[in-house]
């Protein structure tokens, strides 16, 4: 009836997920609660959870990253913890536990934190920079996020009912095959990724069309604000790659449900071809996640130095040259494999000239804060520490593209202090960049400085002192993913690399209070004209937060940093009032919440081989698509009166704000 | 302050030639729709081509077990390629048919479609039931692993296309051609002629090749 599913998935015996678990269900229940008790539950499905408005998704998207990102530092916590203590001893975790955190730690970091939270980011932005009402497909939209959550939700489950895998971040075979990975763990895996990985797929295509289809009226590709490029770059990269894990995936499942083989050792299987294709969809995954991230720092740079974006046209190409070389680097990952000295030869050269793209990003970063008026609001302190830190990382990078240098370096610790080199240093500093930069204007009140500029000091410190020490003891011989260690040289390292680990956790703990006080003194912090930061892109040129049609006019563009261009203009010619027209909306949809809650069913039943459930789950989905499909309405009407109430509401705070400055 | 830039001033019609590589606004809806679900094709391209370098990777692999010169019957492959060839020209019939709004000859041409398709399916699932029961089901080797992945990753595109296929006949018989419905007909044929393009493929590659093996 239940399939695989027995009491004996309950980890009882072990103590901290058990506890972990507990918790965490506890937490939920008492949120649950209070929301259903507190009468907010209407108010979440009509305006959040059925809402197809792409700033909504966009803010539940960076939600969910940031949930996931306290889970997945909890396991990076444990991990320094058990390598600082675990010294000619087995320390606190038991290997098979301590293999399922590591793999864990990496799963969700890549996909439920980095992932959403660069997507969280674009929903929100990208639409108000091309100055327009929506994306191209908003109900397909809030389908991606649910599945993304559905993701999330069966990782999660799988700390408490059964296991996780515990192959690393990437199942490898042959350790992820049936014969030496029999448990549950890599089936959890393997379908949360299936799942949010058609999720990703949605929204890629989502983006890629609102770039290329829907801009405002003027907006050509280079008007363009940079972080569009980037997004337009990095959602390509979306629907070229994300097929690839899901093709390789799906391989996997076949061999491990129904006896394939494409990488067992028998049969004639061929375990160097997953890795191949894996690396095929991962080399690109870096890039999707960090160049959405460069465009970030674009637009922060060129904010808050008051200047135009240094360069524009050759960020343009070193984006679109990122984008096509990321398809040819892949081989990097495993120079080890043995496809001799050419093969390797040519995907070393190749790693390193993709350097030079983001070498050009640097310098145009540098050039515009260069003789610029520049202002070390809290995005910029990020966005400065991304420079320094992401070189560092790009250094050591282009270290380990030499094939004999990495021959010495593969696996080892050398490597993991290089990739969190760039990803802390260049994904997570810039999500944070862009959190805290388009925070007001996706709720109208700025976030605290100075617990922010706090959370920064220790979040960099914190980075240097937890992450350089594994250098070192990569240097010194020392591989990934031991679980205990006997070697005297590595201690002090390891010790050091946990107060960095402390450091980051007074880090995270400063962004919480920075997130608690702004609320409570939303009304000193709150945004009324809906331009914070004396912005320069036309996501500034409507109120924060914006009305649901984000523009009562769509904004003619005439040249590149459309909204400065419109500041200087209008100060000139003066404002008239314009003749409003109603908007069409399209309607809130309860499809994106249903298409996740039989793909969790399904997913859920597919891991412990519950068939007919998978039969019901897939019945559930069809109904839905059928029901969907059905619909004879999907969009509303917005009557002009409220557009011009809202809009006349925002204009006049603007006005009062030049009036009382002087000049703006 | 921003009102009056953001009024879409009126253009003098004799300057409309100087702004020609100027952007107009966002795209109609049809063309926005039918732009999105070619890139969804193109990534579905994506993944085939994934399993065709697993297919060509591993087509040596035979563990002592039959390769594709002793497994495949051209001739059912001809018959099966004949039906969805001729499935996709009456999903034409039907494009045809939508555009000129004639109810009956829609729900005739995709009929026909849905017949040929499933004619197509049921060659296909036959020929699978025969090469299991001789023995040579998909874990007899990692060659059959990446064949029947392979097509039968095509066969289940064909299957998921007869729902639509079905839904699609049932909208247009309940709410006639809407513009929303046209649109969805729109994205459906694109579907079902990419499976065409895969099969091409798989044909010349898996079948044709194989049998000169």
């Amino acid at each position: 009836m239940l399939g695989k599913l027995t009491w004996s998935a309950i980890p009882f015996d072990q103590p901290i997920p058990l506890v972990a678990g507990a918790v965490v269900l506890v937490v939920l229940a008492a949120v649950l609660v209070w929301v259903v008790v507190a009468g907010h539950l209407p108010y979440l499905w009509r305006e959040w959870i059925t809402s197809v408005d792409h700033k909504r998704i966009g803010v539940m998207y960076t939600l969910l990253a940031s949930v996931m990102l306290l889970r997945g530092f909890s396991d990076a916590i444990l991990m320094r913890a058990q390598q600082a203590v675990a010294f000619h001893s087995q320390g606190f975790l038991p290997p098979e536990h301590y293999n399922q955190i590591f793999s864990a730690h990496g799963t969700i970091m890549i996909f439920f934190v980095a992932m959403p939270f660069v997507i969280g980011l674009m929903n929100l932005v990208v639409p108000l920079q091309l100055g327009v009402r929506d994306v191209a497909f908003p109900t397909l939209n809030s389908v991606g996020f649910w599945l993304t959550a559905t993701g999330a939700l069966l990782v999660n489950v799988s700390l408490v009912v059964g296991e996780f895998a515990r192959t690393g971040w990437l199942p490898y075979p042959p350790l992820s095959e049936l014969t030496y990975s029999p448990g549950v763990g890599v089936d959890y895996y393997l379908w949360s990724l299936e799942i949010s990985g058609v999720g990703t797929l949605v929204a890629g295509i989502n983006l890629v069309t609102t770039v290329l289809k829907i801009r405002t009226k003027g907006m050509t590709y280079m008007r363009m604000p940079m972080f569009c490029w980037t997004t337009l770059a990095s959602n390509l990269l979306i629907v070229a790659a994300f097929p690839i894990l899901t093709a390789t995936l799906a391989m996997l499942i076949l061999d491990r449900y129904l006896g394939f083989h494409f990488f067992t050792n028998e049969a004639g299987g061929n375990v160097m071809m997953f890795m191949n294709l894996i690396w095929a969809w991962g080399h690109p995954e870096v890039y999707i996640l960090v160049l959405p991230a460069f465009g970030i720092y674009s637009e922060v740079v060129a904010t808050f130095s008051g200047k135009p974006l240094f360069g524009y046209r050759s960020m343009v190409l070193a984006t679109m040259a990122i984008c096509v070389i990321s398809f040819m680097v892949w081989l990097h990952h495993f120079f080890t494999m043995g496809a001799g000295p050419n093969v390797n030869a040519i995907f070393g050269i190749a790693s390193m000239i993709i350097a030079v793209p983001t070498g050009v990003k640097i310098y145009n970063w540098l050039f515009t804060m260069f003789a610029g008026r520049i202002r070390f609001t809290t995005p910029m302190m990020w966005s400065i520490g991304f420079m320094v830190t992401f070189i560092l990382g790009g250094l050591t990078g282009v270290l380990v593209a030499v094939p004999p240098a990495d021959f010495l370096l593969h696996n080892s610790l050398f490597l993991v202090a290089h990739f969190h080199n760039v990803i802390i240093g260049g994904v997570l500093f810039g999500a944070f960049a862009g959190y805290t930069y388009w925070f007001p204007k996706a709720f109208g009140f700025r976030l605290h400085e100075g617990w922010g500029k706090a959370a920064f000091w220790l979040w960099l410190v914190g980075f240097y002192v937890a992450f350089m020490p594994l250098y070192a003891v990569g240097f010194l011989g020392m591989t990934r993913r031991m679980q205990h260690f006997d070697v005297p040289e590595w201690r002090p390292w390891l010790m050091i690399a946990s107060v960095g680990a402390g450091l980051i956790l007074a880090g995270i703990v400063c962004q919480i209070i920075q997130l608690v006080v702004s609320i409570r003194h939303r009304a000193e912090l709150r945004d009324l004209t809906g331009d914070p930061w004396d912005g320069r892109s036309l996501e500034w040129a409507t109120a924060s937060p914006p009305p649901v049609f984000n523009f009562a006019f769509m904004p003619d563009v005439t040249g590149e940093d459309a909204y400065w261009a419109m500041k200087r203009r209008a100060r000139e010619e003066g404002a008239k009032e314009p003749d409003y027209q109603p908007i069409e909306m399209p309607r809130n949809s309860p499809t994106g919440f249903v298409c996740a809650f039989f793909a969790t069913v399904m997913g859920f039943a597919l891991i412990w081989h519950i068939w007919w459930m998978v039969i019901a789950g897939f019945i559930g989905a069809f109904a839905t698509f059928v029901v969907f499909a059905w619909r004879d309405h999907d969009e509303y009407e917005i009557p002009a009166d409220e557009v011009a109430r809202l809009d006349r509401a925002n204009l006049a705070a603007r006005r009062e704000l030049v009036t009382e400055a002087g000049s703006f | 302050m921003t009102a009056i830039t953001m009024t879409s001033a009126h253009r003098n019609p004799h300057l409309a030639v100087l702004d020609e590589a100027e952007h107009e606004g966002p795209a109609p809806k049809r063309i926005v729709t039918g732009y999105g679900f070619w890139i969804f094709l193109l990534s579905d391209m994506v993944m085939f081509s994934c399993f065709f370098a697993a297919y060509a990777v591993l087509l040596g692999q035979t563990a002592g077990g039959p390769g594709g010169a002793e497994l495949f019957n051209l001739r059912n492959v001809a018959l099966e390629t004949g039906c969805l060839l001729a499935s996709s020209f009456a999903c034409g019939m039907a494009s045809i048919a939508a555009e000129v709004r004639s109810h009956l000859w829609f729900q005739i041409a995709m009929a026909v479609t849905c017949v040929l398709g499933l004619a197509f399916l049921s060659i296909e699932f036959h020929e699978f039931a025969d090469l299991v029961a001789r023995g040579a089901g998909p874990s007899r080797s990692a060659f059959l692993s990446a064949f029947f992945t392979l097509v039968g990753c095509h066969g289940l595109h064909v299957s998921g296309g007869t729902l639509w296929l079905l839904t699609m006949m049932a909208q247009v018989f309940a709410k006639g051609f809407r513009a929303d419905i046209q649109r969805r007909f729109l994205c459906f044929a694109l579907f079902w002629h990419a499976l065409d393009i895969i099969w091409v493929a798989v044909f010349s590659v898996v079948y044709l090749l194989g049998s000169a093996a």
